[in-house]
């Protein structure tokens, strides 16, 4: 499970290092929690853990100026470098519930519902956040890959 | 069912990406899709779209965990507690439990066969270690342990009789499993020697037994994998492959006449 929560981690905050920290506190969290669930669903409790930490850390930075790098600073996807760039690129214009249902759904494979529960909102919402998501990475990619490859 | 006619809506189309139509509509999707190659064209444009997301970020499912998330370290202020009986279930299921959903979705499905021992040797070493606790039901309330843990998974969960083999029921824990409830059975030799038997829900049938080894931290440790009416069985233990193929035959052996 930890290799997982790292991969949406990643995704999620972009940062190497800010992401670990979400894992090592939502794992802490996790298991030093009251609330344990009796017979439930650990792995959508783990994300919805991972979830909320980071909307939070969003919340506290929000006063604060935001420094986005330049360039992805892990351009390691091997042989598609230029293609990984964009989608983190893509990722980064997203707002945050946005960007949450689009990698819990495809990159984690979670099911409308359990992103619905995550998040704490009706499936409907889920649709429609997921849809606009798609459009706008899609508009993102789009945009940016012809410039991209004038570069290279 | 075919009538490419029927409007298909935005949210239908999300839907099929994502395998949450109903399947008695993905016809008319695919269908309607067919005659509208704009839209099929979106609808490629997201696969593409979950490839790169993959392509980009499943790299980090397989670096190597950093020390600091390792949950031995993250376990240690509060062992004691720990080890209680649910948080234990937890720290299954985080050390090992979804290792099976990692590549859900990916291009790479791993096999039944990977997640499932993946899954079943990760609660093998969590738990073969353990002293004081390492099972939630004792070998001594054997019936109570099998009525328990069948009324749970929803399959009938049968502790075989391995004392032919020098083994002896230490007691059995509920897991989470890939898709669901997991049984997880521990025996014990004279000498200290340790065997799991883990049951969960499986979708592919194959009646042929697959062997396994995994090396980590030094131990190495062998397992087999076996599927029967729906229920994948791993007997993990011994990396000596004859000793773990006798006590899986036995196993087998066993549940299979129970339940034909």
């Amino acid at each position: 499970m930890i290799p997982a929560l790292r991969r949406y981690a990643r995704a999620l905050a972009r940062d190497a290092d800010i992401a670990d920290d979400l894992v090592q506190d939502t794992l802490v969290r996790a298991l030093r929690s009251e609330r344990l669930f009796l017979g439930g669903d650990v792995r959508s409790w783990l994300y919805t853990i991972l979830t909320n930490l980071n909307k939070n850390r969003r919340r506290s930075l929000a006063r604060r100026p935001q420094f986005m790098p330049l360039l992805e600073n892990n351009p390691d996807a091997s042989g598609t470098e230029a293609e990984g760039r964009d989608i983190a690129r893509a990722l980064a214009t997203l707002v945050e519930e946005q960007r949450a249902v689009l990698l819990l759904v495809m990159l984690e494979g979670l099911s409308y519902r359990e992103v619905a529960d995550i998040q704490g909102v009706p499936i409907g919402t889920v649709m429609s956040r997921l849809a606009r998501a798609r459009a706008h990475v899609k508009a993102a990619l789009e945009g940016e890959r012809p410039a991209l490859r004038r570069v290279k | 069912m075919t009538d490419p006619k029927i409007p298909v809506t935005e949210d239908e189309l999300h839907a099929y990406v994502d395998n949450e139509l109903p399947a008695e509509r993905r016809g008319d999707v695919e269908a309607w899709l067919a005659a509208h190659p704009d839209e099929a064209e979106r609808v490629q444009s997201w696969r593409a779209m979950a490839e790169a997301l993959h392509a980009r970020y499943d790299q980090v499912a397989n670096e190597p965990v950093p020390k600091r998330l390792e949950l031995e370290r993250l376990v240690q202020p509060s062992r004691r507690w720990v080890y209680g009986t649910i948080a234990a279930t937890v720290l299954a299921f985080i050390a090992g439990g979804g290792t099976g959903w990692l590549a859900h979705g990916a291009a790479a499905t791993p096999s039944t066969f990977q997640s499932f021992t993946e899954d079943a040797l990760d609660a093998h070493r969590l738990y073969v270690v353990e002293v004081r606790h390492p099972v939630e039901v004792p070998g001594n309330e054997r019936a109570h342990l099998q009525a328990w843990l069948t009324k749970r998974c929803g399959w009938d969960v049968f502790a075989p009789e391995l004392t032919s083999t020098g083994l002896k029921l230490v007691g059995g824990r509920l897991l989470p499993g890939p898709t669901g409830p997991a049984s997880f059975l521990m025996y014990e030799s004279a000498s200290g020697e340790r065997f799991t038997v883990y049951t969960a829900k499986a979708s592919a049938e194959t009646t042929q037994m697959r062997y396994t080894t995994q090396d980590k931290n030094g131990a190495k440790e062998g397992a087999l994998f076996w599927t029967d009416r729906g229920v994948g069985y791993v007997v993990s233990g011994s990396s000596d492959r004859e000793r773990l193929s006798q006590v899986a035959r036995l196993v087998y052996d066993q549940t299979e006449k129970k339940g034909g």
